[in-house]
């Protein structure tokens, strides 16, 4: 026992009581233990070991990272959604003298868990995959700006991911919600690790942001082929370059905010304490400051998918080019004042309230603007109504609603009354999971025969499609009308004479109707693998207009073997239309080495990050390998090799006939 | 170093391009700037070097020359590659700061007061306030 306690000194606050002990966090638990287990044993009897590390652990080829950040983001929304359907059977049958399954404290850990999840993990995930696989392809570029920098975001990001789902297993996860507003996330009403464990997850994901977002930056700002201005690029880079812009300046005060709660937690200062001078509507100020931006850092590049989309399946360009660049940076401004709309209740005066909510009123402007502009794209188009255009349709009518339903919150009087409510939380899911979800999905359908060589099973895709969009409706459109009689978000027990219940169980029965389009989506990826060689799709499946389609798929781990040439916007389409044929001569292409270094930056972090989060002072050390990795790699000249002109042609021929 | 440049990869490292801009000793003095006007202002707060005032005017000198270390070692400032595209960025910059401070100046002050005053503060925010 004594040789305990001194471990126990050393283990910093941990210890086996840190274990999990009731039945349903031990299976939540025991999940995320056996994932990997199993991912391993697959690995090791499959003898895959080495081509995992050698294709993709050490990979700076941001196609590679794109779909690793994609997988992480699947995985990632399986935990989500199997909260949800906690969160909503909880909800259904905790009414009255029933206590449901779920304890008070556990039920918080899971709503604050599942916001989390869903949008640092889920949504940036998809965003960050998106953007890493296309951006590059439609500028006609080989690489990001800094593919070493590209792949330590990558697994700055993972090394979050890891961490939060830690917490399942050792410890507790935050009660705070997904923003943890103090006093309540301060050590003095949050003595456990749960909160140490959000912040530390979201901060080492954060700055994996941050870094991915200045390298997209300057990646779609330099490294352009010749001939595409700014004006020329595809709107999804258009978009991109917004949300980009948008990290840039707003992820610094997520760390900020975050650090400092760290120090009230760890140190004892007051930043945002009641007593010692704090003020904890600071934090709520700052996080919102960057909460706010970080909506839009989502929306955006989903409203550029949208604009691909569009044009693609209604065979027209894209209406309102300018008006749709112009827009965006109105969005991109916008989003900047406007965030105190998230807490007018806090006690400011009308003149701050007003201010905040007539821009707020503002910002649908330009987003109408975009709205209009696609249907007026698809206006007499020749609609090709493909499950991409239906998740767009899908999203126009969504967004409407949950838009208009935004306007409505923006005035501070009626905001009032339904802060906080169920009301909020079906505005804010429309916008997220009818703009951001349903505009990946749209992506993710139209791209994926460019990476992978065959389409996705229409008919699945449809059924998955109808089961979200249903399943959506049935799930929120209850939670607008249960949040104007009065029921708040996070509630785990309510009387049943408020005769709530029924609309909780048309909720929780929509959540389970999206369950099964979840289930449709596998599906239809496990059908499309089996059927693969009977619908193959060859390079350009859509008939599409941007650069991306002209490479031979899947695209060579090079891009482009000689770069394209670009006078006009649509220049593939162009090219096509009059059939021009490539004659000049090949270069020599200059890449980058693969080097499991970023993949150290990652797992040394997060070692540091769960040696702070349980004090364990000796272990966080080890945080230093980050410092010396950085140096050493900043040493070293040889990071590239180079293809010769000879090889490219090679290579290039091979792959234009499909031997690769 | 004869390898054979590809044309557009690597553009970006400014570095390459304009190796005065870049040099260890900017950073390193930049860095230790950056500690020392840190640890200063740390200091200052924690013995209560100064009266109240005197010391939120101190902080706040000392942040704006942080800012300006930062700018010129690390950022280059004054000694850019491609002046426009700075320009651009860093006006970018400069807006975005000034609405993310003087905002908060703005929400806080007149959340303080509104919620947190004594009555004589609360009397000096209301002869201010036109419209209470």
């Amino acid at each position: 026992m004594s040789l305990f306690n001194n471990l126990a000194g050393i283990l910093g606050k941990l210890s086996l009581k840190q274990f999990p002990h009731d039945p349903l966090t031990m299976f939540g638990a025991g999940l995320i233990v056996l994932v990997p287990i199993v991912i391993i044993a697959i690995l090791t009897v499959t003898k895959r070991w080495r081509w995992l590390y050698r294709e993709w652990l050490t990979t700076q080829d941001p196609k590679r990272i794109g779909i690793m950040y994609i997988i992480v983001a699947i995985a990632m929304g399986l935990r989500g959604l199997s909260d949800v359907l906690l969160i909503r059977t909880q909800q259904a049958i905790s009414v009255g003298s029933s206590q449901g399954i779920l304890s008070a404290s556990h039920f918080q850990q899971i709503v604050s868990a599942h916001g989390t999840i869903m949008i640092f993990f889920v949504a940036m995930g998809l965003m960050f995959g998106i953007i890493n696989l296309i951006v590059p392809l439609q500028i006609g570029a080989r690489d990001v700006a800094f593919p070493f920098l590209n792949a330590t975001s990558f697994w700055l990001f993972f090394s979050g991911m890891v961490l939060i789902n830690l917490s399942l297993v050792i410890g507790d996860f935050s009660a705070a919600g997904w923003l943890a507003y103090p006093p309540l996330s301060e050590l003095k009403y949050s003595p456990t690790v749960g909160v140490d464990y959000w912040i530390w997850s979201l901060e080492i994901a954060g700055v994996g942001s941050l870094l991915a977002g200045i390298n997209f930056l300057v990646t779609i700002l330099k490294m352009r082929v010749k001939g595409m201005s700014l004006m020329k690029m595809p709107m999804f880079c258009w978009s991109v370059l917004g949300s980009m812009f948008l990290v840039a300046f707003a992820f610094p005060i997520l760390t900020v905010a975050l650090t400092l709660l760290a120090f009230d937690r760890d140190l004892g200062t007051h930043f945002f304490t009641s007593g010692g001078g704090g003020n904890m509507m600071m934090y709520v100020n700052l996080i919102w400051a960057w909460g706010h931006p970080e909506v839009y850092i989502l929306v955006l590049p989903a409203f550029g998918v949208f604009s691909e989309v569009v044009s693609a399946f209604s065979r027209k360009k894209l209406f309102g080019y300018t008006s749709m660049v112009w827009a965006i940076w109105a969005i991109v401004f916008l989003s900047f004042i406007v965030w105190l709309h998230h807490f007018f209740t806090m006690g400011a005066g009308s003149n701050v309230n007003a201010f905040f909510g007539i821009m707020t009123m503002i910002i649908a402007v330009p987003t109408g603007v975009k709205l209009f502009n696609w249907l007026f794209t698809m206006y007499r188009g020749k609609l090709d109504l493909k499950t991409p255009l239906l998740w767009f349709i899908a999203f126009a009518v969504v967004f409407t609603i949950g838009g208009m339903a935004g306007v409505l919150m923006a005035v501070p009087p009626i905001d009032f009354q339904l802060h906080n409510s169920l009301f909020l939380v079906a505005h804010f899911h429309m916008m997220i999971v009818g703009g951001v979800v349903f505009g990946y999905f749209a992506g993710i359908t139209y791209w994926f025969p460019k990476f992978f060589g065959f389409k996705l099973n229409e008919r699945l895709g449809r059924y998955a499609f109808w089961c979200w969009l249903i399943g959506f409706l049935l799930a929120f459109i209850p939670l607008y009308i249960l949040g104007f009689m009065g029921a708040t978000r996070r509630l785990n027990h309510y009387s049943a004479s408020l005769g709530w219940q029924p609309l909780f169980v048309v909720a929780g029965i929509g959540a389970v109707v999206i369950a099964v389009g979840v289930g449709f989506q596998f599906l239809q990826l496990i059908f499309s693998i089996l059927q693969r060689h009977q619908n193959t799709s060859g390079d350009d499946p859509w008939d599409a207009r941007s650069l991306e389609w002209s490479l031979p798929t899947p695209v060579p781990f090079y891009n482009y073997a000689r770069l394209p040439a670009v006078t006009e916007r649509d220049a593939f389409w162009i090219a096509k239309r009059t059939h021009q044929i490539d004659t000049r001569e090949y270069e020599p292409i200059e890449l980058p080495r693969n080097t499991p270094l970023s993949m150290i930056i990652g797992v040394s972090i997060l070692i540091f990050a769960f040696a702070i989060v349980w004090h364990i002072w000796w272990l966080a050390a080890v945080g230093l390998l980050a410092a010396v990795v950085i140096i050493i790699r900043s040493m070293d000249e040889n990071t590239t090799y180079t293809i010769s002109a000879n090889e490219v042609m090679k290579l290039d021929k091979l792959y234009r006939e499909g031997e690769v | 170093m004869n390898k054979i440049k590809n044309s557009q990869t690597y553009d970006v490292l400014v570095s390459r391009h304009n190796p005065e801009s870049a040099s260890l000793r900017g950073y390193i003095i930049g860095f230790l700037g950056s500690i020392a006007l840190t640890l200063i202002a740390y200091l200052l707060t924690y013995y209560h070097a100064a009266g109240r005032d005197v010391l939120f005017g101190l902080l706040a000198a000392l942040a704006l020359t942080q800012f300006a270390v930062q700018l010129i070692y690390f950022l280059h400032v004054g000694k850019e590659f491609s002046p426009r595209l700075k320009l651009i960025v860093m006006s970018c910059m400069i807006i975005v700061v000034c609405i993310l401070v003087g905002g908060s100046l703005w929400i806080m002050s007149n959340l303080n007061g509104r919620v947190m005053p004594s009555t004589k503060q609360m009397t000096r925010y209301m002869n201010d306030q036109d419209n209470l």
